[in-house]
């Protein structure tokens, strides 16, 4: 697989490099700052796009605005954001950027668990998503008055595992429940979230989405 | 005020500031009229003056006059005020010690007055005879009064120099003003420097020591994944170094939390405080109103009492969910945290609450607690955002 890299610090560039390299990927290009990394991916039109969201020259969100132009111009481009601290506004603005998923936002800490990390990689190139648990739990302590307060504690579990982008068998074995009783869940959870069955096959991302639309939303 | 006995150290104290400020004015208001004719001693002399005065006050009366800038030329106020003290100290001190040493002297003689009665010729002709009883327990009654009544004119007449002096020597109501002003002005810049500095350090961290944990928790990693045919003690040992730079990381990164978010820098409160509210253990709903972000400094305590108050309602409120508003209202910012949890917070019993009074006090801000016990508790939080 074909990854565009940006990321600033010198240290974990390589690291991700050698990092994606043992895994059996390939890193066409590892850049230090936005315009480059706009740049990389119009010109090697990787498969990946893995970047830090602060980067220079003001180490605000450059990384994340430069992901966005990329979901814009390339659309369905797989993008993983990795950030020191997560945020749910650029969560929402990630996953507002296309519904069809390919999006990723994890802390950057996760790289730490390996294994874990290259699935997660994997699985937003394949189309999947990859949100951060702890994107998930701030989306869920918000308070106002939105169907997620309508989820069981049971339910929130599984949401939050969904919104990670496991799949129902990973929500199983992490919740120590059947397959079936996750379908359940799940069924009900776009019940409450009033996701119709005519929507299809992206329901789950849909369901993440939708209250990252209704929190974004003043 | 505490009327002090005749032989308490404090009446004697006052006496003696009394006696000696006498002769000291005397000296003092010679040299200042000299002072005066001769203006390279007034340069020199006049705040040697006032200082000796100054340290009078403080040596027998333990009170400190604020000190004040003297430009030593006749062109400025604060001279003449220093000049008028020195002029006038001498007619203050003379009413002062002549009232203090009659009233001593008399109380003296008044309670000696059963002497003359021993003996035999008087040295003074009086209208009456100072042997006959009735007159002896007369002069000693009211030697008795002055003797009570001497400790409260020292008081009194070292309380009238002080107020003189403060008044002369001083800084002036206005040069307070200003001094109030300018106290204000450095504190601001003081918590201002103490929260770029959290920033700075946040950033070096950030930049520096956090990259490195992360890197090397990656390199770790993957060697556990990858060296899978080390021997049992090898992968155990990297494992176990694995989760110990996992714990590092995780540790610093609590750590930097605390001292100041990026987050807080990049995205303003409203960020800040839902990662706060998402990582407490109990339930958190967090409402936050802001439409301009206030200064970094508002921002920054507002986020500290966020989440110094969770912190505490985690560690003691036995609470099932907290609710926290935010909100901004022209040049105000209210800060709310409410909890459902047993209660009894005290603002004098831990150093948590302390600490939020304090850093809220830093900015001009108010805190009120209110936390019966059973419950609930709500801190309210104003801070002024200009």
């Amino acid at each position: 697989m074909r990854v565009v890299l940006a990321e600033d610090s010198v240290l974990l560039r390589e690291g991700l490099i050698r990092l994606l390299d043992a895994s059996g990927m390939t890193v066409v290009a590892a850049v230090d700052e936005a315009e480059g990394l706009l740049r990389a991916a119009e010109e090697h039109r990787p498969e990946l796009v893995i970047t830090d969201v602060r980067m220079p020259p003001t180490h605000t969100d450059e990384g994340l605005r430069a992901a966005l132009v990329l979901r814009r111009q390339q659309p369905g481009l797989p993008v993983l954001v990795l950030s020191q601290y997560v945020e749910e506004r650029y969560a929402a603005q990630l996953l507002a950027s296309a519904a069809d998923g390919g999006v990723g936002y994890l802390l950057k800490d996760r790289v730490a668990d390996v294994t874990e990390f290259i699935d997660a990689l994997r699985r937003v190139a394949s189309g999947g998503t990859a949100l951060d648990p702890e994107v998930v739990a701030q989306l869920i302590v918000r308070g106002d008055s939105h169907p997620l307060e309508r989820l069981t504690p049971r339910e929130h579990e599984v949401l939050q595992l969904m919104a990670e982008g496991r799949s129902n068998a990973g929500i199983g074995q992490a919740l120590v429940l059947s397959e079936g009783a996750v379908g359940k869940h799940i069924g009900n959870i776009f019940t409450k979230l009033d996701l119709s069955p005519a929507e299809g096959d992206h329901r789950r991302v849909l369901a993440v989405l939708q209250f990252l639309k209704i929190r974004s939303s003043p | 005020m505490k009327v002090p006995r005749p032989w308490s150290a404090r009446a004697w104290l006052d006496t003696a500031h009394v006696m000696i400020g006498l002769p000291v004015a005397v000296l003092l208001a010679g040299s200042t009229i000299v002072a005066i004719v001769v203006p390279p001693v007034l340069r020199g002399g006049l705040p040697l003056f006032t200082r000796l005065q100054r340290s009078r006050f403080e040596v027998f009366l333990g009170a400190r006059i604020p000190p004040v800038h003297t430009p030593g030329n006749l062109r400025s106020a604060v001279t003449w005020r220093q000049i008028g003290y020195h002029l006038l100290s001498p007619v203050v001190g003379l009413v002062g010690a002549v009232l203090v040493a009659l009233t001593w002297g008399g109380a003296v003689v008044g309670l000696l007055a059963f002497l003359p009665a021993r003996i035999e010729r008087p040295p003074l002709q009086f209208e009456f005879d100072l042997r006959d009883g009735r007159v002896v327990v007369v002069f000693m009654a009211a030697g008795f009064a002055l003797l009570l009544l001497a400790p409260v004119l020292a008081r009194g007449m070292a309380a009238l120099d002080l107020f003189v002096a403060r008044t002369l020597l001083g800084p002036s109501r206005s040069e307070l003003g200003q001094r109030i002003e300018t106290l204000t002005e450095s504190r601001a810049g003081v918590i201002d420097a103490a929260d770029a500095e959290r920033r700075r350090i946040e950033r070096d961290l950030h930049d520096g020591a956090q990259q490195r944990l992360v890197s090397l928790a990656m390199n770790l990693g993957l060697a556990r994944a990858t060296l899978t045919d080390l021997p049992e003690p090898a992968r155990e040992a990297i494992e176990r170094a694995h989760e110990e730079a996992k714990q590092a990381l995780k540790e610093l990164r609590d750590f930097v939390r605390g001292l100041h978010p990026a987050v807080l820098n990049d995205q303003g409160l409203d960020a800040a405080l839902s990662g706060v509210a998402a990582r407490a253990p109990f339930p958190v709903r967090l409402r936050v109103d802001i439409e301009r972000r206030v200064t970094p400094t508002i921002e920054a305590v507002a986020f500290f009492i966020v989440s110094e108050a969770l912190t505490n309602i985690a560690k003691h409120a036995a609470a099932k969910r907290a609710e926290v508003s935010v909100r901004r209202e022209h040049d105000r910012l209210h800060v709310l945290v409410h909890d459902d949890g047993c209660g009894g917070a005290r603002m004098d019993a831990g150093t948590g609450l302390r600490g939020l009074a304090q850093r809220v006090d830093a900015v001009d801000g108010t805190l009120r607690l209110s936390s019966p016990l059973g419950g609930p508790t709500t801190i309210e939080v104003d801070l002024p955002c200009a």
